[in-house]
């Protein structure tokens, strides 16, 4: 069992750092807005925006003819194709790979699956070296952290704390933050272990099931490098990332990288088609991962159109200034706090309602999944299922029997506002109360207007 | 029949003069204005903790109390939204009384814009004003375009207010970002609530405004809050409050 | 999560658990939509569309008349004049220094200064070029190089992606990428580097006469 995830007070000291959460905050608007610019170039974006819902609705109720369309043509293209049931089947099935080919070292490009499943982890206790090589995820790995942004990895790192970070593991010259200088001390670094590296693994940006083929959408290059040096291709994907048709990519790859960065295109946007040559292998491992169950769920379903473009975080007005971690998940933000309470609603309940509904991040994913309603949903469910805390319930229980007589509500009203008239202002606004430790709360008025329009306006 | 003005909660016992206020302006327009007794609150704030068994009682005992007036108006977009967008979970898909009110419910800028199709207004408002528009306003009833939408829309409660003589717009760096109030959010997530206000305040702030209006006085009543805490140079008033004639310093 | 215990079934098991669950849940769907081709952007001018969009991305486009031309303008550029180990995929340009085609391991390509590619086509929307895996003796050479440059005729030029995927429709290669711009990273605090691990620069020659 998982500790259960307190928002609030996981957000509480990032969020009380105001040079952290401004900082962060900044950060990611600055993405947002270069999103918002690309978007805008097109004036067919929010066409786009439908006909990607429509593939991915069409894909996801299709979902098991595309699976085994996928999978024959892989195998006729020469690629292995391997089913996993839920995480931990996966880590076995690539250290399965491993051991196969006694390798001990892995050159890793961006793969927010392994992420979930805890590749890393389970690999490095079975003995084996894993590098991840996307300059983000490297920096979150020397510092024993976990990526706080599924697209940006080391978002809410500071360039002092990277120079850090590399001073003691890369031997970068102390207090150096000027991140080319650091870059290019990665870059060597990781030439090296590229070099070293036996066995390659990525993550998947889409899979076609008309050719059997996969796509990794990459900026630095690092899948392709990873995958080019090495005999053997690891790339892991979860179910639902399939696309039926190689020209549905026309649509995908024009909005991924506009939403996720604000770039027109990825640097680099690598088509692999069964493997290398006649003397290398590509092993795809399909997973589930509660992925069929979510598939289930009319409420839910539609998050699995989810592209992984993190244009949700940028949005997201809580993620940018609680930060990536308050989650506890591999995936935050909005889209996270859909689907990690899919995962164990317990662990994770208090994760939908660290959200004020503001609906942005359902204008600004590209693929049109209704976020902010899923949260709302969920709440539900989690009412349903007695997972609200008792005293939330029970204030709400209240609140409706007075909202049900207009009479109490009344009597409540002008009790309330007497009480804020003739208690002095330390006896309401205290730590108890939780509006009132940052905010004043309202100057009541003497009369309410249902008592105003009783006077004025009585027939 | 007339049309039904709907009260918010918060606005009837904290902020009267918001409602007296949009009755003024509608019967000014010579709207036949009728304020039903008894009703009290939309239920959004069972709804958005998700105590949806707690809704709807309160949903239907509204839906009953505006069945027989051709339109509902209320000054709060957010509440709107919830009778229009979130009721459908608590009613029938076919009940006629369910289906009349949910589809004849609007906000005060909305029925002003569309419904009267509001053209003129004999009013000033010589200050520097800046916009803060409400999330539900804008995103859940589309009374302009978000900024992360490619859907162009008009601004309705910017074309309102573009209405009364006077006002010099300042705009803040971010059109539409959140303030955080976000109903028992802000309770919830106080701290976050709070951060999220502090941003909008001083954006609105910097650019030299001197009052930031909005169509939700629910997003007001935190910035109030802050703002009176921490002392800002800038007040708050309601998009109702500007349009029917109100000085500076009406909240 | 389901059993964490031991070891699963094999492959088989678990391909026929996963697909008899998506089956038992029957969901309907739209039909697959295809692109209105007469709703997305197309370019008056293309090329120029290209160039701004190739200078966005970081990679500079030189439109020359034959391929001839394009030596003497790689040689303005210090690093390709002081440049030793260049493989050139593209004769008729550039005569390059290592053969890759008498390379068996990839990790020979190690200390590739340059690589000069033949790209089959631009897309002017997003600056990037498709190359087929095919017209590479190591696909490592595209990313390896300290630098870049692609050769890519001046006629085959798309507007957007949708035309682009038209174009390869079918294509049999085991290896295809569009290039945009150089390698990069905004990985450390969003200040954008070019050269993060692959090509530090990218020059594109675009050949009117090819």
């Amino acid at each position: 069992m998982l500790p259960i995830v307190e928002h609030p007070a996981a957000a509480k000291k990032f969020v009380t750092d105001p040079n952290r959460s401004r900082w962060h905050d900044q950060a990611l608007w600055f993405v947002r807005s270069k999103r918002d610019k690309q978007a805008a170039s097109l004036p067919e974006w929010e066409y786009l925006r439908e006909t990607a819902s429509q593939i991915k609705t069409h894909t996801i109720a299709n979902l098991a003819f595309y699976l085994q369309q996928f999978e024959d043509n892989a195998i006729a293209r020469g690629a292995q194709v391997h089913w996993a049931l839920d995480a931990a089947h996966h880590n076995e099935i690539v250290l399965g790979i491993l051991k196969d080919h006694k390798t001990k070292r892995i050159v890793k490009s961006k793969s927010m699956l392994t992420e979930e499943c805890g590749l890393n982890h389970f690999l490095e206790d079975n003995g084996i070296d894993v590098v991840d090589t996307d300059l983000g995820e490297r920096i979150v790995q020397l510092r024993g952290e976990t990526p706080s942004h599924i697209v940006l990895p080391a978002i809410h790192i500071k360039k002092e704390e990277v120079g850090d970070t590399f001073h003691q593991h890369l031997g970068t010259d102390e207090g150096a933050s000027d991140p080319k200088y650091l870059t290019e001390a990665a870059r060597g670094h990781l030439r090296s272990k590229f070099l070293a590296g036996e066995i390659g693994i990525t993550g998947v940006n889409f899979a076609i099931a008309e050719t059997g083929g996969i796509v990794v959408c990459t900026n630095e290059g690092n899948a392709d490098l990873g995958t080019s040096l090495p005999k053997v291709h690891i790339a892991c994907m979860g179910i639902e990332k399939l696309l039926p048709r190689q020209r549905d990519l026309g649509v995908f790859t024009r909005l991924l990288a506009r939403s996720a960065t604000g770039q027109p295109i990825t640097s680099y946007t690598s088509h692999f088609t069964g493997p290398r040559d006649e003397n290398s292998e590509l092993h795809i491992v399909l997973v589930d991962n509660g992925r069929s169950r979510l598939r289930e769920s009319e409420s839910f379903r539609a998050a699995m159109h989810c592209i992984r473009c993190g244009a949700c975080m940028n949005t997201c007005p809580v993620y940018r200034r609680s930060g990536g971690h308050s989650y506890r998940a591999t995936v935050p933000g909005p889209i996270g706090s859909v689907l990690s309470p899919t995962r164990d609603q317990n662990t994770y309940k208090s994760l939908p309602y660290a959200c004020s509904l503001c609906g942005s991040c359902t204008d600004v994913c590209p693929v049109k999944i209704p976020l902010h309603h899923q949260l709302l949903a969920w709440r539900g469910e989690l009412v349903g299922k007695k997972l609200l805390p008792r005293s939330k319930r029970l204030a709400m229980k209240m609140a409706s029997r007075l909202f049900r007589s207009p009479f109490l509500f009344a009597l409540a009203g002008k009790l309330g506002r007497t009480a804020l008239r003739v208690l002095p202002h330390w006896a309401t606004h205290h730590s108890l109360n939780t509006w009132t430790i940052a905010r004043e709360l309202p100057k009541p008025p003497k009369e309410s207007f249902r008592d105003w329009h009783r006077k004025h306006r009585a027939k | 029949m007339p049309v039904a003005l709907f009260v918010p909660c918060y606005i009837d016992q904290f902020f009267p003069d918001v409602a007296i206020a949009t009755l003024e302006l509608l019967e000014r327009l010579g709207v036949n204005v009728c304020y039903p007794e008894g009703q009290t609150c939309c239920g959004q704030p069972m709804a958005n903790t998700g105590c949806n068994q707690d809704t709807e009682p309160v949903a239907r005992r509204l839906v009953k109390l505006f069945a027989d007036f051709d339109a509902v108006v209320c000054p709060s977009g957010s509440c709107v939204s919830m009778v229009r967008n979130h009721y459908g979970a608590y009613f029938s898909p076919d009940d006629a009384e369910f289906k009349h009110v949910t589809e004849n419910t609007y906000e005060l800028c909305e029925y002003l814009h569309d419904v009267i199709g509001l053209d003129h207004l004999d009013v000033k408002f010589p200050h520097r004003v800046s916009l803060h528009q409400s999330c539900h306003g804008l995103r859940e009833l589309r009374l302009g375009q978000s900024s992360e939408s490619m859907t162009e829309r008009e601004n309705k409660v910017r074309n309102m207010l573009n209405l009364v003589q006077g006002i010099q717009w300042v705009e803040p760096d971010r059109p539409d970002d959140c303030c955080g109030f976000g109903g028992t959010f802000a309770v919830n997530e106080a701290d976050v609530s709070a951060e999220m206000g502090r941003a909008r305040i001083a954006d609105h702030c910097g650019k030299g405004s001197e009052v930031l209006a909005s169509a939700d006085m629910s997003c007001l009543m935190h910035l109030q809050g802050l703002i009176r805490r921490e002392h800002n140079p800038i007040q708050v008033m309601h998009v109702a409050q500007i349009l029917s004639g109100r000085p500076l310093g009406s909240v | 999560m389901a059993n964490m215990t031991g070891h699963h079934s094999n492959n088989t098991d678990a391909r026929q658990a996963i697909l008899d669950r998506i089956n038992t849940k029957q969901v309907t769907a739209p039909a697959l939509p295809d692109v209105d081709v007469t709703r997305v952007i197309v370019f008056d001018d293309p090329l120029e569309k290209f160039a701004e969009m190739l200078a966005f991305v970081g990679g500079q486009a030189h439109v020359v008349d034959s391929a001839s031309d394009i030596k003497p303008i790689l040689d303005q550029i210090d690093v390709f004049r002081d440049a030793t180990r260049i493989v050139s995929l593209v004769p008729e340009a550039i005569s390059g220094t290592v053969d890759a085609t008498q390379v068996d391991d990839p990790h020979e390509l190690a200390t590739i200064d340059w690589t000069i590619a033949r790209g089959e086509f631009m897309v002017a929307e997003n600056g990037a070029i498709w190359i087929d895996g095919d017209s590479l003796p190591h696909r490592v050479l595209l990313f390896i190089a300290q630098y870049l440059a692609i050769v890519v005729p001046k006629s085959k030029i798309v507007s957007n992606m949708h035309q682009a995927y038209e174009q390869i429709e079918g294509y049999q290669s085991r290896f295809g990428v569009f290039v945009s711009g150089p390698s990069k990273t905004a990985d450390i605090e969003q200040s954008l580097v070019l050269g993060a691990h692959g090509c530090r620069k990218l020059q594109v020659f675009i050949v009117a006469n090819a």
